[in-house]
């Protein structure tokens, strides 16, 4: 079973509006393929933690190591790539580009990174779109959509650039039961039948239950897992 | 055929604001059709001015200056012991202000290649006598073929010909505005009278109206012997030799040239007209300062709505940040839009100006018999249609690039934390 990321003594703080320890020495192996939740009371530092496991806050003391490579210490170009290729986002709030329509909201981050052809990333995307059930909505605005569409398409931009890491931020977290078990079944899929490995911050009990682990926090330390 | 994805984000965002994209688009169109409609105008005012002006002003005028310099005197001669001689207020001794050696001056600058048409001239002051009516103005004594050919002459008579003064022995070609307050017309005789006393008697052999009323109103040409004769001098004698050049932007050199090859003042057209050329400056000052100022309101226009479009897409701009897209391409992503919005106002503003400056040249001028304009001058000249672009786009391009900039340096974190 082999480590694909490798967090060490991460220790983070707050100047503003007082200095104020967030993430005390928090250390975490993640294996690949697995479905990680991180549980715990809100403002325990859940979301710091991740933000800095997927590299976009650099301000931070430890190490991580991603897929072999130490990401502590690259530039922010290097970061948006090793980004872009390695690590897919699911934020709380869907965060789709309202003017845009589903098709070209999943499409725009293959299209930045510039491997594909405009063909290609144009199946890929509707590919995405089928795996979490929205192939039929691909010409429409995404603003017009619902909160649990949006929260799949918003899946199924994270994985567009095939990463082998998806992080998702409470992607449950305004949706109802109903549409939250839709989404929990596609990240179970995910992992099991693709592959991918999942760390998904929650404070959704049963949602961390199902999870193949899950890592519990509070006031910036992991408590046990 | 696909735009790259900047391009492509970037059209999504004007296309979904049209009417915002509209607004600040406008604000340039006007900025750059008022620019355009302004300098078009006041050149074509600059360029009436200079044309009327230069059909009263040689491109250079030789004439013998009233010296003011009286470091020697005669006195010198008179005390030889080396004393400091002191000598206050010395009247002007009697000169005459005639060029010597014209004879030779004037073949002499027919030699050279740049030179169109030498004009020699004396001019005198005189009484334009017909009945009872008295009336000062001024003769001009000329050769009038090379006159002709200096101010276009032949295309201004209003009756009569120019040639006609060469056959007739005392032909006189009169202004129009004189002939009219004299109540003559060709064939008729006038009597002149000078200021020292001297009588003569001319025929009209034709009319002429430059468009200047100063000039309309008081001026005739006769023959130069004619001039030598009133005044009672010999054949030789001239006071000014007028030049046209071939191009007339070497006017203030070979002025230069002239006054010291020939010991003689030579003025060319803008040192004559000092005044007329200050207020080509302040008109052309006037303009730049109006359509910049006018320009610069627009480019506020733009970042106004480029910040606004920016703090509505803080969000976006978090998750393209978060997707790989680097400072440079957000930069891209917003710039992009203000410089279509600047480049579609500036080629919309330049048909409007264009329009505007038409109609405007298509007004009539109010009829003014002094004034020799049927409508309102204006130029169409590419350049300014040119720089009026460039401008209009360097103003969107610096009101676009700081909110864009400032839009690159959102931290995506901050945002979208949940
Ligand atoms: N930018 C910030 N500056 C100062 N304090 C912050 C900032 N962001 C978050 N915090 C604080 O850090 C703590 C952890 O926040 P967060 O990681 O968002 O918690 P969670 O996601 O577990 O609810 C909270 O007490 C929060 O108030
Ligand atoms: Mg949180």
């Amino acid at each position: 079973m082999s480590i694909i990321l490798k967090a060490e003594k991460l220790n983070k703080f707050f100047h503003e509006p007082d200095k104020f320890q967030v993430l005390n020495n928090i250390s975490i192996d993640i294996i690949k393929s697995e479905f990680v939740t991180i549980n715990g009371k809100s403002g325990c530092g859940k979301s710091t933690l991740l933000y800095l496991l997927s590299t976009l806050d650099t301000d931070y003391k430890g190490t991580i190591t991603i897929n072999d490579t130490v990401v502590t210490g690259l530039s922010q170009n290097q970061l948006a790539r090793f980004r872009n290729k390695n690590i897919g986002f699911v934020f709380q709030f869907h965060f789709l580009l309202p003017e845009f329509t589903v098709l070209q909201n999943v499409m725009i981050p293959a299209q930045r990174l510039g491997i594909h052809s405009e063909k290609e990333i144009r199946e890929l995307a509707n590919e995405k779109l089928k795996l979490v059930g929205m192939d039929t909505f691909g010409h429409k605005v995404s603003s017009k959509l619902s909160g649990g569409q949006q929260q799949r398409v918003a899946i199924a931009r994270a994985l567009i650039n095939e990463p082998t890491i998806i992080m998702a931020d409470e992607p449950t977290g305004n949706l109802d039961s109903a549409n939250a078990q839709t989404i929990f079944n596609i990240f179970k899929e995910l992992s099991t039948a693709k592959g991918h490995t999942i760390i998904a911050v929650t404070h959704d009990q049963d949602f961390a239950k199902n999870s193949d682990r899950t890592i519990h926090m509070m006031d910036g330390q992991i408590v046990d897992n | 055929m696909s735009l790259p994805v900047n391009l492509q984000i970037s059209r999504t965002h004007l296309l979904s604001r049209k009417k915002q994209t509209l607004v600040a688009m406008l604000g340039v169109t006007f900025g750059i059709a008022m620019f355009i409609l302004m300098i078009s105008f006041m050149k074509g005012v600059n360029k009436f001015l200079e044309d009327t002006m230069l059909q009263a002003t040689p491109d250079i005028h030789i004439y013998n200056d009233v010296k003011t310099d009286y470091t020697r005197t005669v006195a010198g001669d008179y005390y030889k012991s080396g004393e400091l001689i002191m000598i206050h207020h010395p009247k002007p001794k009697h000169v005459n202000l005639n060029i010597r050696n014209a004879e030779l001056i004037i073949n002499d600058l027919m030699q050279n290649p740049d030179v169109a048409a030498v004009s020699p001239h004396l001019s005198t002051q005189v009484f334009y006598n017909y009945g009872p009516v008295q009336i000062n103005g001024l003769i001009d004594g000329v050769d009038i073929m090379q006159e002709a050919q200096l101010y276009g002459l032949k295309e201004k008579m209003i009756t009569g010909r120019v040639e006609n003064l060469l056959t007739s022995n005392n032909g006189i070609l009169m202004g129009q505005g004189l002939t009219d307050k004299l109540n003559v017309r060709v064939g008729d005789m006038v009597n002149l009278a000078t200021p020292t006393g001297t009588f003569m008697r001319f025929r009209i052999e034709g009319t002429f109206q430059i468009g200047i009323g100063t000039i309309d109103n008081i001026k005739s040409y006769v023959n130069t012997a004619s001039v030598q004769q009133l005044l009672g001098k010999d054949r030789s004698y001239i006071t000014d030799i007028n030049v046209k050049l071939k191009d007339i932007h070497l006017a203030s050199a070979y002025a230069k040239s002239f006054q010291t090859k020939y010991a003689y003042k030579a003025d060319d057209w803008e040192t004559s007209n000092a005044s007329i050329m200050a207020s080509f400056l302040i008109r052309d000052v006037l303009t730049y300062v109006v359509s910049i100022t006018l320009l610069i309101v627009a480019g506020f226009g733009i970042y106004n709505i480029m910040t606004m479009t920016i703090n509505s897409k803080m969000k976006d701009i978090a998750i393209l940040k978060a997707q790989c897209f680097a400072r440079k391409d957000i930069i891209q992503i917003f710039l992009s839009q203000s410089l279509v919005i600047g480049v579609l106002g500036a080629l919309t503003g330049i048909i409007l100006g264009f329009t505007l400056s038409y109609l405007l040249s298509q007004v009539p001028f109010p009829k003014n018999e002094n004034i020799s304009l049927k409508f309102f001058p204006v130029i169409f000249e590419p350049k300014h249609y040119i720089f009026a672009m460039m401008f209009g786009i360097v103003t969107t391009f610096i009101a676009g690039f700081m909110p864009s900039v400032k839009a690159s340096k959102i931290d995506p974190v901050a945002i979208l934390r949940g």
